[in-house]
């Protein structure tokens, strides 16, 4: 068995049977869907706006080639640098070379999964760089020395009374229970790094063609504070972040709040074009932007499955996902966890080592019906599962389909087989069944008709 | 060996060779197409001036930012004066610009003007920042500012408060006007910062409870002339 499977099963196992991690994770989601609906409701016509925002996606995706070229045009023109990245080494090398050309004593980084996705604070801290991650989120998983549990809402599993043993352990503070205290802790860490820094790193949400200017969204003020104070700003992104206009962020900033955390909007929603401005006080001197394909290329060229690159990265379908609330996580091992993870991990690391992510699914649909980019997830696990049986169908795919496939054929073997099938249902209840053991260890088999449905069918209707 | 850019356009080329069928849309009539400015779908913005200051004023309260609405600039600078005493404010820094230099001019504790001696040292000791806007959205009670209405970057988000001093006219009813009235004003030559900012900075990342003021500004004030 791969790793990442083993590692999988092994988790969700466990995780699945910890009542009280469940209860604790279904609590703290219960405010987010409350304040989701209340938000949802001030909008005249959701599904209308569901509608333009997956437009507003498809359309520059599905012209990215021209799209990304004119971002890079104007981005360019407002004082940027471009540099791309064919995959996480590149990009990696790319931002080591800025920070040792540069000298760097201090680099302070805000909220950026793509940074996750290239392994980045292993690198700059092989190197020798110090990176401190100023999301307070980020901030108590790179204490923990653990990777992000839920790509909008990092560390929402760890209970206050561990991050407060974690501050008085590296920080040296009085141990407290107060959220309120906890966040202010950080807040005074933190503050004095911002204006230290040299480098400031950040993700970005959107880039915006038209005007050459990326968007970057966050509640806390540490993406503002890490692009305003360090005297350089790297900005790491995914090619597939392009919208055509500045308008299309009328819709998707409100919709991207909203579906994910709940909120009419989210606290700072910023553009950056180009670095400090002549007659502007503060600002970096230099801005750089790293765009980085890593395998979104090959989801592209799967036009079933490109509408994956429309993620918008609320978070929605995670908070809605059964299996997510109940496995957690890290159980998944990947940067992007969830319904969206599983979708797109396999294409962007392998059909063969992550396939076992299409089967976490229950097939609800509840992500499809979260995602306000309206992408066809739980569809596109049931594609993966499909390719994975096409690309290395397993002995059980191919003794099982071969067999249905002879069977079916046969009306008169088919018939027979159903008759030892409800003749023999009985007994199977009792066999110690292989693929079935966990489904029959809390369920019983229903009792056996004395006719087939054919045999039915026509005794009623002949 | 071929460069970076040149490998990742021909992938993209390559990939888009094979068309993808549009998303399955919900809406019955015809397209929708994000540049129709009007956006019915998306919350309203208030049809009227009156209206969306009430949309404003709602949206505002519920972000917990407070919104102080004066008659005129005098009456303004007494109300900022009169914040400044509540909140024993020892330092604040303010934009240069003509709606708050008479502002600044009324406290009795230190102001400094931010963008004409900008020391990051010292925007970090400072109570408040005084800032100008853009412009103000009722539709979700965000304040745009930009590197060049609120002293660069910094002052809107380092100190601990941060008060904006608007006129009614500044209201615009959604986003979409927003970013339009931005266009507008600026073309090709943008500030280089601009930020919507929606109520005081806030983090729920400890157990998802709401604490204002994780590194941004923990007190948010509006003071909105007319
Ligand atoms: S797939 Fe949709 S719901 Fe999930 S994170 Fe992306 S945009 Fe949000």
């Amino acid at each position: 068995m791969d790793n990442s499977k083993a590692i999988f099963l092994k988790e969700a196992t466990v995780n699945a049977a910890d009542g009280v991690q469940r209860a604790f994770i279904s609590k703290a989601l219960g405010g987010y869907y409350t304040n989701r609906d209340l938000q949802k409701a001030r909008y005249r016509d959701w599904e209308r706006a569901r509608d333009a925002a997956s437009m507003a996606k498809w359309s520059a995706v599905n012209d990215l080639a021209n799209v990304l070229e004119k971002f890079v045009k104007n981005f360019e023109r407002n004082g940027g640098v471009v540099h791309w990245a064919r995959d996480a080494a590149e990009a990696r090398d790319i931002i080591l070379k800025i920070a040792e050309d540069a000298k760097a004593k201090a680099i302070v980084k805000s909220k950026c999964m793509t940074s996750e996705e290239i392994h980045l604070n292993d690198a700059l801290e092989k190197a020798g760089f110090g990176v401190v991650e100023s999301d307070l989120g980020e901030f108590i998983q790179q204490l923990r020395g653990e990777a992000p549990y839920h790509f909008v809402f990092p560390c929402m599993h760890v209970k206050r009374e561990a991050i407060s043993e974690l501050f008085t352990k590296h920080l040296g503070t009085a141990p407290t229970d107060s959220p309120e205290e906890l966040t202010m802790i950080a807040r005074r860490h933190l503050r004095q790094l911002y204006v230290d820094a040299d480098i400031g790193i950040t993700g970005a949400n959107f880039l915006v063609a038209e005007t050459g200017q990326i968007s970057i969204t966050e509640n806390e003020g540490n993406a503002r504070l890490t692009a305003a104070l360090p005297r350089i700003h790297i900005a790491l992104s995914g090619i597939e972040k392009v919208v055509n206009e500045l308008d299309d962020l009328s819709v998707l900033l409100p919709m991207l709040a909203t579906a994910g955390a709940g909120q009419p909007m989210t606290c700072y929603n910023t553009l950056y074009s180009g670095p400090r401005k002549k007659g502007e006080c503060d600002g970096p001197e230099e801005f750089h932007i790293v765009l980085l394909d890593n395998a979104r290329t090959r989801l592209l060229a799967d036009p079933e499955q490109r509408d994956a690159l429309h993620c918008i990265r609320c978070g929605a379908c995670l908070n809605v996902c059964p299996i997510f609330k109940n496995i957690g996580g890290l159980a998944y091992g990947t940067t992007y966890q969830g319904p969206i993870g599983s979708v797109i991990t396999p294409h962007l690391r392998g059909l063969k080592q992550w396939n076992h992510l299409s089967g976490a699914s229950s097939l609800c649909g509840a992500c499809t019906d979260a995602c306000p980019v309206r992408i066809d997830l739980h569809h596109h696990l049931l594609h993966n599962r499909r390719n994975a049986a096409k690309e290395s169908p397993t002995l059980f795919d191919r003794v099982f389909h071969n067999g249905f496939n002879f069977v079916i054929k046969r009306p008169w073997l088919f018939a027979a087989g159903g008759r030892i099938f409800r003749a023999s249902l009985p007994l199977l209840q009792k066999l110690p069944l292989p693929y079935m053991g966990a489904w029959m260890k809390t369920r019983d088999l229903p009792k056996a008709p004395t006719q087939s449905f054919r045999e039915q069918w026509k005794h009623d209707h002949v | 060996m071929s460069d970076a850019r040149t490998d990742i356009f021909a992938r993209i080329r390559e990939a888009l060779k094979v068309k993808a069928p549009k998303p399955h849309l919900k809406a019955e009539t015809s397209s929708p197409n994000t540049s129709v400015a009007a956006k019915p779908w998306l919350p309203d913005g208030g049809e009227t001036a009156e209206d969306s200051l009430l949309i404003l004023a709602e949206q505002l309260a519920k972000l917990k930012a407070v919104l102080i609405r004066v008659p005129d600039h005098a009456s303004a600078a007494k109300a900022f004066a009169e914040l400044a005493t509540t909140k024993s404010w020892k330092k604040v820094a303010y934009h240069g610009h003509e709606l708050t230099r008479p502002l600044a001019a009324t406290l009795t504790c230190e102001a400094w003007e931010a963008d004409a001696s900008f020391d990051k040292q010292k925007l970090e000791g400072s109570d408040a920042g005084l800032t100008t806007c853009e412009s103000i959205v009722a539709q979700l009670g965000s304040i745009l500012v930009s590197s060049r209405s609120s002293g660069g970057r910094a002052l809107s988000v380092l100190p601990h408060v941060h008060v904006v001093i608007a006129e009614a006219s500044q209201v615009v009813p959604d986003l979409g006007a927003a970013l339009a009235l931005v266009k507008a004003r600026h073309g090709t030559d943008m500030p280089s910062m601009l930020s919507f900012i929606t109520g005081p900075s806030r983090t729920g990342d400890i157990e998802r409870i709401l604490v204002l003021g994780a590194h941004g500004p923990k007190e948010l004030f509006l003071i909105l002339v007319g």
